[in-house]
């Protein structure tokens, strides 16, 4: 395997009970870039991002993360990821500083509070660190749940919904964190039902309907797939949300 | 696996922490906790007391251990409450997703349990020394006492467990106790059996709390234990045995 992989993904299927959440998934996602799996609710994002982040194992198929499968070497994987899941995964009873402290010793590092210290600031929670974080706003708790993510400086963040319930004030700080990630060099796994936050952020897009990849590309290549007709009456480039949806249409008609 | 095993103790301690911060941050469970028994204790002491013939002058004495086993009993509901709550907010798939020692989660709530329990009950004595309760016991049967209820929460606590991980509900989560709350009262806790209908005499003489609470007070009156403690052990441990197995099960199947 090529060492600028990060997360490769060959004939992925996993079902619950009787349903194919997901039926034989192929992809692959290059090191520091930002990757979007787009969908609609039900689509199996989610599903995705577990296996992913070893929290599922995949019925047949293989996915590796960093090198590493994730159903046979999952301490490998764990240790090169995070996952900041659909819910914002803190601690409500205790502080931000706290809840950051926290994560840090259970990742060993050595200076757990210069670390909570560093990503606080980063994230513009230092007059919020010493109170519960039951009295956090909505994006406040959103950016704590992001900052925990980074401590120990994971090479591959797994972002499921990161932004869904946000108000666009702060679905836009969210975006900025997502960028400077990608910028130093971390790899971004990004789930979205928005379409206009893979369009703003990621490299790659792949659109997951109904179980299956049906299209995967960058987003100019994706616009190439389909010319909008009108484009040379109205001069108006399609939208991603045009492509998505006249995909996804075409695809049930079938 | 290796580097896992090595930190098992360093993540048992974060785990401890957080616990530790849940316990002295969350005192007004612990009074919900302790304010029931209590009211119960007075209720039977100062209401009931005169009328019942518990062949004791001192009744406290008398209802003191099943007094205990109730507080007990609704403290494991909080248990079921917080892992609830831990698998429904996803701080467990976070923990999940870093490479430590699994077993160390459920092993912070059981510790947790233990110690907001061991507080519960330390309170309740104290009520109790107030309301006239005296104990000739000695420090080895107050060891002994302080064992069996702590091996009598650690049982209760793993059966909260099961609960707290298969629940759909926060209700779901805590109603389990209702049932364990109600079993002292069908046991020699407030009365003797002797006084009960055949049928449920023979229950209230074969369930746990029954022999639980006639160890614990055999040994707080400095009595002979005999058979109890060791029927009352046996049903300690098999409890916490078999609820552990299956906590344990519902834990795997979950994540």
């Amino acid at each position: 395997m090529q060492t600028d992989t990060a997360i490769s993904v060959h004939g992925l299927e996993k079902s619950y009970k009787n349903v194919n959440v997901l039926k034989n998934i192929d992809f692959t996602v290059q090191k520091g870039t930002i990757f979007a799996l787009l969908g609609s609710n039900g689509a199996g994002k989610t599903t995705t991002v577990k296996v992913l982040t070893t929290l599922l194992k995949p019925d047949s198929g293989t996915a590796t993360v960093n090198g590493f499968d994730v159903a046979s070497k999952p301490d490998n994987v764990r240790r090169a990821i995070s996952l900041t899941g659909q819910f914002a995964a803190v601690d409500e009873i205790m502080t931000g500083r706290e809840n950051l402290i926290m994560i840090a010793k259970l990742r060993y590092l050595s200076n757990p509070r210069r670390v909570a210290d560093d990503l606080l600031r980063r994230f513009g929670l230092t007059d919020a660190a010493d109170r519960r974080v039951s009295t956090y706003s909505g994006g406040m708790r959103r950016r704590l749940d992001i900052a925990l993510s980074l401590v120990g400086k994971p090479q591959i963040i797994f972002l499921d919904e990161p932004t869904t319930g946000l108000d666009p004030e702060a679905r836009i700080e969210v975006w900025k964190i997502i960028k400077e990630l990608a910028d130093g060099g971390t790899t971004v796994f990004l789930t979205t039902q928005y379409l206009e936050e893979a369009e703003q952020l990621a490299d790659r897009i792949a659109i997951l309907h109904e179980g299956r990849i049906i299209v995967n590309g960058t987003l100019s290549e994706l616009k190439r797939l389909f010319p909008s007709p009108k484009v040379e009456y109205i001069e108006k480039q399609p939208t991603l949300e045009d492509i998505f949806l006249a995909i996804v249409g075409k695809k049930e008609g079938k | 696996m290796e580097a896992v095993k090595k930190h098992f103790f360093s993540d048992m301690g974060v785990m401890l922490g957080r616990s530790m911060r849940h316990i002295t941050r969350s005192m007004d469970t612990i009074i919900t906790v302790t304010i029931m028994p209590i009211a119960l204790m007075l209720l039977f002491v100062y209401v009931f007391g005169g009328a019942i013939q518990a062949g004791t002058d001192n009744y406290v004495n008398y209802l003191l251990p099943g007094v205990l086993l109730i507080a007990i009993a609704s403290g494991i509901s909080y248990t079921a409450f917080r892992l609830f709550t831990d698998v429904q907010r996803g701080i467990f798939e976070r923990f999940h997703t870093m490479p430590i020692s699994r077993s160390t989660l459920l092993w912070g709530h059981v510790l947790t349990s233990l110690l907001s329990n061991a507080i519960s009950v330390v309170v309740i004595i104290l009520v109790a020394l107030v309301m006239g309760f005296r104990s000739s016991a000695g420090i080895l049967s107050w060891l002994a006492v302080a064992g069996i209820l702590a091996l009598f929460t650690l049982a209760l606590t793993w059966v909260a467990a099961i609960a707290g991980l298969s629940a759909k509900s926060v209700d779901g989560a805590s109603a389990l106790s209702y049932p364990i709350i109600f079993l002292p009262f069908i046991s020699s806790a407030f009365v003797p059996t002797e006084s009960m209908p055949s049928v449920v005499r023979a229950f209230a003489e074969n369930q746990p709390v029954t022999s639980i609470v006639g160890a614990i007070r055999a040994l707080l009156s400095d009595q002979p234990v005999g058979n109890d403690i060791w029927v009352a052990l046996a049903w300690c441990i098999g409890i916490l045995l078999v609820a552990y197995f299956f906590a344990m099960r519902v834990y795997k199947k979950r994540v």
